[in-house]
């Protein structure tokens, strides 16, 4: 993927992002008031912010930046969203808008226009929460941050910048004659610097006439072969300023003695010089030139000399250079090799393969069934055949999910940047810990993990780590440490983010949750459930509103994301000791292994992943416990007992667990779970299906899939149906007893 | 024969671009991902010029290049430093360590090439 690729994905988003925002403040102005609105709006400006920060895409972060304080106004109450408020709004909806094109296509939005509106915004903001700085930043014209200039025949956007010290080529006819006095320090060849490439250079901007200066040459025996001898005199008549001319020597200014002046006011001491005429067409020849040499050749066969012995070690790494060609040979060899070993393959195309490999292990399932069925003694030769089709089905399966995995290295490695620009931001020194890098996952799990996990490490640099003199007060290294890492368990991967900072301040937390109305003031809550209040819309613990985490936007969005991806992420936190948040996703989002059992003449299918062990409870192990509650002991401890079919709302009652089996399942919330279901039918590979296009999420229910025998069996999310279990119940309209 | 610049730097996304660059204007490029690998990849590649980042994991631009230039062998290459801004104390201390150069990040690549030319032969 090249940039102009992941560009192209963060305008699209930007488009959908600009939809929802401008549909959100249409509905708030026809009067709705749900804070789900204003929060849609207000995520649809802060990923837009995002997003055009990691492009620097200043104008466009800027304005997104004071737009969003006062959205965050309106989320907080703080703002009433009456018509005056949101035409304003409306308005700066339709100046994000264009700005994002211009980012995208070229061009500008007017200052004055963007200046406007963010004196509007502001003022409606009540430059509560805004550095005044931003202000004629945000005012600056876009064409600079633009980056949409024809492309040439590589696709390659070049982006508008300026090199230090070049101005634009002027055409201006006027020649101007210049005198220069260079004179290099031995630091200048030291650094890779060579005093005749820069006198190349200066030499393409015009007529030049240089002279050398050899006052210092010492005799040889005194000669030290790394000194700087030699100084020159340049004259040169060229159109260009005094400034461009400088800028040629910009790369070796601290390190030499520079005069550049106009010729007329050069009238002062003349240095004896022996002319030299300085031949460029042998540097640009010559692959491996001894420059010293080709300028003073003709002087001075003395100097000839010396130059000599100045450039020896030149030759020296020349020798070596070849020395080491065999070996250059061979990793040339090697890296032939190894690129001819790849090839790019465009994504639509694997995924086309691995739908119709999920349709074939749906086809596969269903012939084995159908043979099954007519085939009474099961031993005939086509059974034979089915099962090694079955096991080729299964590798073929594998080799195309093989495909689409990657490391997770790449996203990993833009966090460490993350975090070393974030830390810098606000000033805490932090060091991240990477593990795991290695861990292959499918591509599309990858690709999506990457913005959660920013806004995560984000907040970990902000909220998270201490400042170092907290730290230290608090007897800590000053320095904070941040660990990424990644593993494979049971089919998942998990991705946990630690830090060994300050952890969650729980008393804050839950009078924050008070104060938002998301928890009553009476509620009694565990130390986890506390911990777990940050995953709430519109939380934010932050004491001032930064730049950098946000307002509290991350932590929902991030737990969404997660999901959406089918995965699971909880926090655990100790005061003082740090935070660790742990993700555990799908290694794909196209099959799973799953137990086919039966709940109430339902027939689901329970990710394999989930179960630890199966058993058949009897009766001298089932404890009752409270008025509903049942325990299982097992090998000596207790396990509570969940009867999915009364979940479910399958059955009004619960069944007797001796009728039954039991699934353990250890959930990421922790702590394992006796599922009870009627049967079991059996093991099998399913194609996932997702039910979110037509039904939404139905809490519960994962997705569904295709049985072999043509039915359609729901997929359990057992996680959802543990935490239901813990008393969160699922939602009261979900009754799957008239979906299923 | 073509020249040979090899590339150190963390982000793929300026390793691609580098690689694009360079190569439609006719070098041969090496990429190393980090200051460690790129003295690694060094030993046996007998660059022309060397491109480098400064922020970068396990070893960092400044280490990279003192490291290049305490060797016998390679001190003389010309060195570029990528700077995402012409922040003078980066580029102040990239100098210290012995960068011949910089180019500013995001480059535009005639501004790119021009650099390296103006430090190569």
């Amino acid at each position: 993927m090249d940039m102009n690729e992941i560009k192209e994905i963060f305008f699209q988003e930007c488009e959908e992002q600009l939809a929802e925002l401008e549909s959100g403040l249409l509905k708030l102005n026809d009067g709705d008031r749900d804070p789900e609105t204003v929060n849609a709006v207000f995520r649809a400006v802060h990923s837009i912010k995002g997003g055009a920060g990691a492009f620097g895409l200043e104008e466009l972060v800027a304005f997104a930046h004071v737009f969003e304080t006062t959205l965050d106004c309106v989320r907080s109450n703080k703002l009433e969203p009456n018509q005056d408020v949101l035409k304003v709004m409306l308005k700066s909806a339709d100046v994000l808008a264009d700005l994002v094109t211009c980012s995208r296509d070229g061009g500008s939005v007017e200052e004055s226009r963007t200046r406007g509106l963010v004196k509007e915004l502001e003022a409606l903001a009540n430059g509560e929460a805004l550095p005044a700085a931003e202000a004629p930043k945000a005012a600056k014209p876009v064409a600079a941050a633009a980056p949409a200039k024809p492309t040439d025949d590589s696709g390659f956007q070049p982006i508008p910048f300026t090199f230090d010290g070049f101005g634009e080529e002027e055409k201006v006819v006027e020649q101007f004659t210049y005198e220069v006095t260079f004179k290099p320090t031995r630091e200048l060849y030291s650094k890779g610097n060579e005093a005749a490439l820069l006198l190349r250079d200066l030499s393409r901007f015009g007529e030049m006439g240089i002279a050398c200066d050899m006052d210092q040459l010492p005799a040889l025996e005194n000669m030290d072969p790394e000194a700087s001898y030699f100084g020159w005199k340049i004259s040169i008549t060229t159109p260009k300023s005094e400034e461009e001319v400088r800028a040629v020597f910009e790369f070796a200014e601290w390190d030499c003695e520079l005069e550049v002046k106009p010729a007329e006011a050069s009238e002062g001491e003349e240095l004896p010089m022996i002319p030299v005429p300085f031949d460029l067409s042998s540097l640009d020849d010559e692959p491996a030139p001894q420059p010293e040499t080709a300028a003073t050749e003709e002087a001075s066969a003395n100097v000839v000399k010396a130059v000599n012995a100045a450039v020896e070690k030149k030759e020296s790494a020349a020798a070596a250079a070849a020395a080491a060609a065999a070996a250059t040979q061979n990793n040339a060899a090697a890296a032939a090799s190894s690129a001819g070993q790849t090839i790019r393959v465009d994504l639509d195309r694997v995924d086309r393969l691995i739908n119709l490999v999920g349709e074939l292990v749906i086809n596969q399932a269903m012939l084995s069934q159908s043979v099954i069925e007519n085939d009474n003694n099961g031993v005939s030769s086509i059974n034979m055949g089915l099962e090694e089709l079955q096991q080729l089905t299964r590798e073929i399966q594998d080799s195309v999910m093989a495909i689409r995995a990657q490391p997770v290295k790449p996203v990993f490695q833009r966090m460490s940047r993350i975090v070393r620009e974030v830390a810098d931001m606000v000033g805490k020194q932090i060091r991240l810990v990477t593990e795991g890098e290695n861990t292959e996952v499918d591509k599309t799990v990858i690709d999506k993990i990457a913005e959660p996990l920013t806004h995560m490490i984000r907040n970990a640099v902000d909220h998270g780590i201490e400042s170092p003199e907290k730290r230290e007060a608090a007897g800590k290294d000053p320095e904070g440490t941040i660990k990424l890492s990644a593993k494979h368990r049971s089919g998942r991967i998990l991705i946990e983010l630690q830090d060994d900072g300050g952890g969650i301040n729980r008393e804050r937390v839950k009078q924050k949750a008070i104060d938002n109305d998301l928890i009553s003031p009476d509620a009694n809550l565990s130390d986890e459930e506390i911990d777990n209040l940050i995953f709430a819309p519109g939380f934010s613990t932050a004491d001032k509103i930064s730049d950098i985490s946000g307002r509290g936007v991350g932590m929902d969005v991030v737990k969404r994301s997660i999901q959406a991806l089918g995965g699971r992420i909880s926090i655990s936190s100790r005061p003082g000791l740090g935070s660790t948040f742990t993700m555990s996703l799908p290694l794909t989002l196209a099959v799973l292994d799953g137990m086919v059992v039966t709940v109430a003449g339902q027939t689901l299918v329970v990710p394999l992943t989930a179960i630890v062990e199966t058993l058949q409870p009897e009766a001298s192990a089932i404890h009752s416990f409270g008025a509903n509650q049942r325990l299982i002991s097992i090998r000596n401890s207790f396990c509570p007992l969940v009867d999915v079919g009364r979940i479910l709302n399958f059955r009004a009652n619960q069944a007797n667990p001796v009728d039954g089996v039991a699934l353990l399942v250890e959930s990421e919330g922790g702590g394992q779970r006796a599922l009870m279901v009627d049967a079991i039918q059996g093991q099998r590979q399913v194609v996932i299906k997702s039910l979110e296009a037509n039904y939404t999420h139905v809490p519960g229910i994962a997705a569904a899939t295709i049985l072999g025998d043509g039915r359609v069996a729901l997929i359990l999310d057992v996680d959802a149906v543990v935490g239901a279990s813990r008393g969160q119940s699922l939602k009261p309209e979900m009754s799957l007893a008239a979906a299923g | 024969m073509k020249k040979k610049v090899l590339t150190v730097d963390d982000s793929r996304t300026i390793r691609n671009m580098l690689l694009v660059t360079l190569n439609n204007a006719g070098f041969e490029t090496i990429q190393a991902e980090d200051g460690v690998e790129g003295l690694e990849v060094l030993e046996g590649c007998e660059p022309d010029v060397i491109v480098t980042d400064i922020n970068m994991p396990r070893l960092d631009g400044f280490g990279f290049i003192e490291g290049v230039r305490r060797n016998e062998k390679y001190r003389a290459i010309p060195i570029l430093v990528l700077t995402t801004e012409s922040d003078a104390e980066k580029k102040n201390r990239a100098r210290q360590a012995g960068a011949t150069g910089w180019i500013v990040k995001p480059f535009d690549p005639a501004k790119l090439i021009d650099a390296i030319e103006r430090v190569t032969a």
